[in-house]
């Protein structure tokens, strides 16, 4: 598949048929900072202490997304009864391909560069 | 209709949805655009419809998904059929994950509701990831206007 300029002037057959071309490529709002990451690999903080780091492919207003080559982390707290000493754990997977549901994200941010 | 096919596939892909260009792409052969035109026009008058998603998943019926539901269920299925609010449909399930839940065993087809999913984990080659950067930055743009 060809790819034209994309937010440039649109085909001729466009304007016949009546169709509006997005022109602007700036960045103005939240998710205009989303799309700069499109392709890029981000960072994505959920709901239940879970983060995600992956590819983005694609999003939406409710930030349903997908990622690819995701690895997930999740991380739980065991209190030890007698000390009551608090033991971070995390779980870690990877998933080739993943949907997630915009109603548990959190934050999303270019990935974290520790050290 | 008089068109230069390869200009028409240039163009009329980036107005397609995902699930659109996936069909006619699966319906003639990759290449081939001779048989997008008429279809394209009618999907030209349906454009400007939020629904990159939804058509994403259109897109995917027939193959096979894990739903990962927000209380930890995971279920692996053939997704049958999937809606505007993205409830899903699958057939043929099997509980993934160790059976901490036997109580499936007899279930083979479920509906559920889009609200609950937290992940769907997908064929990764069955997803053209080029084409959904595409559709989502046309999202992105009409979400704007």
């Amino acid at each position: 598949m060809e790819r034209s300029g994309r937010e440039e002037s649109g085909p001729a057959y466009l304007h016949v048929a009546g169709c509006q071309q997005p022109t602007t490529n700036t960045v103005e709002e939240p998710l205009d900072l989303i799309r700069l990451s499109l392709d890029e690999r981000i960072y994505v903080k959920m709901r239940n202490d879970r983060e995600l780091r992956g590819r983005l492919h694609a999003y939406d207003q409710h930030l349903n997304m997908i990622l690819g080559d995701v690895e997930e982390t999740v991380t739980t707290v065991e209190i030890d009864e007698e000390t009551y000493e608090e033991l971070y754990k995390s779980t870690k997977r990877n998933i080739p391909m993943l949907f997630v549901r915009g109603d548990g994200v959190v934050l999303v941010a270019p990935p974290l560069r520790v050290g | 209709f008089v068109f230069h096919f390869a200009s028409v596939t240039r163009a009329f892909s980036e107005l397609l949805t995902y699930s659109e260009f996936h069909v006619f792409g699966s319906v003639c052969s990759q290449s081939a655009a001779s048989t997008l035109i008429p279809l394209l026009a009618l999907t030209l008058a349906c454009r400007c419809v939020f629904q990159l998603f939804y058509s994403f998943f259109k897109s995917l019926v027939g193959k096979d998904v894990v739903v990962e539901l927000k209380n930890d269920l995971s279920i692996c299925g053939t997704l049958h059929s999937v809606d505007q609010y993205l409830n899903i449909k699958l057939t043929d399930i099997s509980v993934t994950d160790p059976e901490k839940y036997p109580h499936m065993l007899s279930v083979k087809n479920c509906f559920i509701r889009g609200s609950v999913v937290r992940y769907v984990q997908l064929p990764a080659d069955e997803v053209d990831t080029q084409l959904l950067q595409d559709a989502a930055r046309k999202e992105a743009m009409q979400q704007k206007q």
